[in-house]
């Protein structure tokens, strides 16, 4: 079994080597440069050309993108290119107001999720399970923004609980930051609960059918015994997989709810960065978040592993 | 006859689209009483021994009737009475233990969680409780045993586990699901010896559902016999067996019985394939070792042995399929290449495979047209007209109407997939049919028809047979030459009549004799001649 995590642990380092050299690439392949972007579009030749030189664009790329591993390997992420500030310090922040928005997300879907899950697998075919089938369905098909939108309208401007603009700062209390940042929680909840509520469902049904629940049954247990000691146990690692595909996507696939509502997190800036072609920084923004990726990923197939008895307790 | 344990009136049950499972069944069963309940798939035997818990399986309804349990009505009933009943006093023991026990959690807890939700025991009684029936039913390392999961222990000792499980709560009635019927014959023996033993010594009774009445004569009293969710007729086990009265009883007792050859004793033609000292590696597991054996056209050569035996590795090796074989084949004089891959166009048409399970050999979206017409087109280039002509031919080939070619295998019983299924092999024009467990699924009398089947095609068009099978008495009768293996490796080979004509010696011996015979006293002389070995549970 530890082999097995070993060698998940050096197909994640691989995937991370990979997406550094794909993201690095991508910006070469975009029309214009740092340069052009920083000097505007009445800059002079020779003005350009001045800047490009400083800043090393004017290097062969294989270099460029050694120099940036080599710098990578000893943590040294560079400079922007833009403001000359070190990336760690820009990163830093925003990464973690990403980081706590996904987990004020993720503390109220997942639990969420996985109960009305069960729920509708238990009353399959109800009315109760077919309204929240739809639901479900209904907020993955509308898009982050239109929900946010939606969202903003109810709370902020007909019931005026909740700001529509998610200004955090440092320094500001936990009850402030909470009703700051609750609608794009919520957003981000309503996106992420259907799939995990689904899978949970299905994978449930899936196990419900089973020979050894209708055991369960047979020796006259009631339901809640029977789904939760016999079929849940079983039903657990499709759903691990599911929850940590959606985390990973709280971190990852929130570009869209931060601008919104207007959150200082890292995918607005990854997509300002990528406007400026500030490679340092889109490296760096693009690696945090396929190292979330990987990493969760990675979490849920070690735990399906360990939770597989075949695999604790060989023969 | 005392008051009944069981009492079950007018017995309806609906699947869901409808049809009747049963129609009006009566059941009665005396305290400590063992009554079978016997019939084909669909005869509904299933579902009355379910009916007797009060649960419908897969969505199927108990639609009318009702069922009691010693004075307590369940059927119709609340679900808190059926609760009540279900696991403490009436247990249930499926016929796949290993399907049956839930995979995450230890058998101990298992086989003593009825006990304790139904609070018929404290946790130290029902464990000294199971621990005694892990020792009646001779489960090894009784101390171990209960902190063991399902994977870690072999299939024999999980249908005695789940045995043990059915009687944690020391019931007045075990309904037993074909509970031997997924073992080896000889492990079939144990556990059914240690069931009799067992219910004889808490006087528990029990609802025995079988399709195979000599298992079924060795342990119950009564037997039911079931057809199409009706009774057909029922009377002590000695009077089914001997003096049956309907047609269809006596049907099932002669077929059981049947020894006489389906087909005369050929002699061999020229050798058509030869396997020379055959290995074949799964990793590192060796499944075969060093095993030989030729086969002439026109001949059946019957491969016989339990599960773990090899004997379908070595069908699969013949087909071409392991990754990894070493040793010699060789195919009508040619060389035989080890792997499909390697063998010419001509090669793998002239040898063919049919499988045990039809349901899933055959893909539900073809039509029965598409499924035989392939080989057709494949091989020989059939298109347009010929290719109908070519398919209708082969339906009536294995006797199914032309009308059969537009429908999907889902239509279609099981004998009739395998039927099509021969068809398939068939239309290659093959000279060797590698047949793998090919009746095991059917129902006794379909599997009898098919086997009349395949023998009437052999003698038709001289094809070879590699008859791979657990079920001695079909080899018996089709088999001109038989090949026994243990293992992985060949214990005995000969002619058919040669090691089926005692003395019998060693596993061979072992396995002929632990074939159940329509005689009720079979059990008993079996155990008297092998010893007290087994009896000690009594």
């Amino acid at each position: 079994m530890s082999r097995l995590i070993l060698k998940r642990l050096g197909l994640g380092v691989f995937t991370l080597w990979l997406v550094s050299v794909l993201v690095f690439a991508g910006t070469q392949v975009l029309p214009g440069d740092v340069a052009s972007a920083i000097l505007g579009q009445n800059a002079t030749p020779e003005a350009l050309d001045v800047l490009r030189r400083d800043l090393g664009l004017n290097d062969p790329l294989v270099l460029r993108y050694v120099t940036w591993l080599k710098g990578f390997a000893t943590g040294d992420l560079g400079n922007s290119l833009a403001s000359g500030q070190p990336v760690s310090e820009l990163i830093g922040s925003r990464l973690m107001n990403t980081l706590m928005l996904a987990a004020y997300a993720a503390v109220i879907s997942v639990p969420l999720a996985v109960v009305l899950g069960i729920l509708v697998a238990v009353f399959r075919g109800s009315i109760f399970d077919r309204v929240m089938n739809v639901l479900a369905l209904a907020c993955v098909a509308l898009p982050e923004y239109f929900l946010g939108l939606l969202l903003v309208l109810w709370f902020s401007v007909q019931l005026g609980w909740l700001p529509a603009l998610a200004d955090t700062y440092p320094g500001m209390g936990l009850g402030e930051w909470i009703k700051a940042t609750t609608l794009p929680a919520l957003t981000l909840v309503l996106v992420t609960m259907a799939q995990m509520m689904r899978m949970t469902r299905t994978a449930l049904l899936g196990v419900m059918d089973q020979s050894y629940v209708e055991t369960a049954w047979l020796k006259g247990l009631r339901a809640p015994r029977v789904v939760l000691r016999h079929a849940l146990p079983n039903a657990a690692a499709p759903i691990v997989n599911v929850v940590a595909f959606n985390i990973a996507y709280l971190i990852t696939g929130v570009v869209l709810v931060e601008a919104v509502f207007n959150y200082n997190g890292l995918g607005r800036f990854m997509v300002d960065a990528v406007a400026k072609r500030d490679l340092p920084l889109v490296q760096a923004s693009a690696l945090a978040f396929a190292a979330a990726f990987v990493l969760l990923n990675m979490i849920a197939d070690i735990a399906a592993i360990a939770l597989n008895p075949r695999l604790r307790h060989p023969r | 006859m005392s008051d009944p344990i069981l009492r079950i009136r007018n017995l309806q049950v609906t699947a869901p689209d409808g049809r009747a499972l049963t129609r009006g069944i009566d059941v009665d069963l005396a305290p400590g009483e063992v009554l079978g309940l016997i019939g084909e798939s669909g005869a509904g035997k299933s579902t009355i021994g379910l009916a007797a818990l009060g649960y419908g399986r897969g969505g199927c309804r108990i639609s009318g009737g009702t069922v009691e349990v010693a004075d307590r009505q369940i059927v119709p009933g609340t679900r808190r009475d059926r609760e009540q009943v279900r696991g403490a006093r009436v247990a249930y023991v499926a016929q796949s233990a290993a399907a049956a026990f839930n995979p995450a959690q230890r058998l101990g807890e298992q086989m003593i969680e009825a006990a304790l939700y139904h609070g018929t025991m404290t946790r130290p009684e029902a464990e000294a409780w199971r621990d005694e029936l892990i020792r009646v039913l001779q489960l090894p390392n009784p101390e171990t045993f209960p902190d063991r999961y399902p994977h870690q222990v072999s299939g024999g000792q999980l249908q005695r586990a789940m045995i043990a499980m059915a009687m944690a709560c020391r019931p007045d009635i075990l309904v037993l699901d074909e509970p031997t019927t997924a073992l080896d014959v000889t492990t079939q023996i144990e556990v059914l010896v240690l069931l009799r033993g067992l219910i004889r010594r808490y006087g528990t009774a029990a609802l025995y559902i079988t399709h195979d009445l000599a298992v079924v004569a060795q342990i119950s009293d009564r037997i039911m016999v079931l057809r199409h969710g009706e009774l057909v007729e029922q009377g002590t086990a000695q009077a089914i067996l001997e003096a049956p009265q309907q047609d269809y009883t006596r049907r099932l007792v002669a077929e059981r019985g049947a020894h006489e050859r389906l087909a005369a004793t050929r002699s061999p033609g020229a050798e058509i394939l030869s396997v020379e000292r055959l290995k074949v590696f799964y990793g590192h597991n060796q499944a075969l070792h060093d095993v030989s054996l030729t086969l002439g056209r026109g001949e059946t050569l019957a491969i016989v042995g339990e599960s773990g035996s090899g004997k379908s590795t070595l069908a699969r090796a013949i087909a071409g399929l392991p990754p990894f074989s070493q040793g010699r084949m060789r195919f009508d004089g040619a060389e035989l290449p080890a792997r499909f891959q390697k063998r010419s166009q001509d090669m793998l048409r002239r040898i063919q495979l049919v499988y045990q399970l039809p349901d899933v050999a055959l893909n539900p979206r073809q039509t029965i047209a598409e499924i035989i017409g392939r080989p057709l087109q494949l091989y020989f280039g059939l298109r347009g007209k010929a290719l109908a002509e070519g398919v209708a031919r082969l339906l009536a080939d294995v006797g199914l109407p032309a009308d059969f070619a537009a429908r999907l295998p889902g239509a279609l019983s099981g004998g009739q997939k395998q039927r099509v299924c021969v068809a398939r092999a068939l239309a290659a024009q093959p000279d060797l049919i590698i047949c793998d467990e090919v009746t095991s699924a059917l129902d006794p009398l379909v599997a009898e028809e098919v086997l009349q089947l395949l023998a009437r095609l052999q003698q038709e068009r001289g094809l070879a047979y590699l008859f791979i099978t657990h079920d001695l008495g079909v080899v018996r009768r089709i088999a001109d030459r038989t090949l026994v293996m243990q293992k992985g490796r060949v214990v005995e080979e000969g002619p058919t009549e040669t090691i089926f004509t005692p003395p019998w010696q060693g596993y061979t011996g072992e396995l002929i004799t632990s074939v159940p015979e329509m005689r009720r006293d079979w059990l008993d002389g079996l155990l008297a001649t092998r010893g007290q070995a087994l009896e000690t549970a009594k």
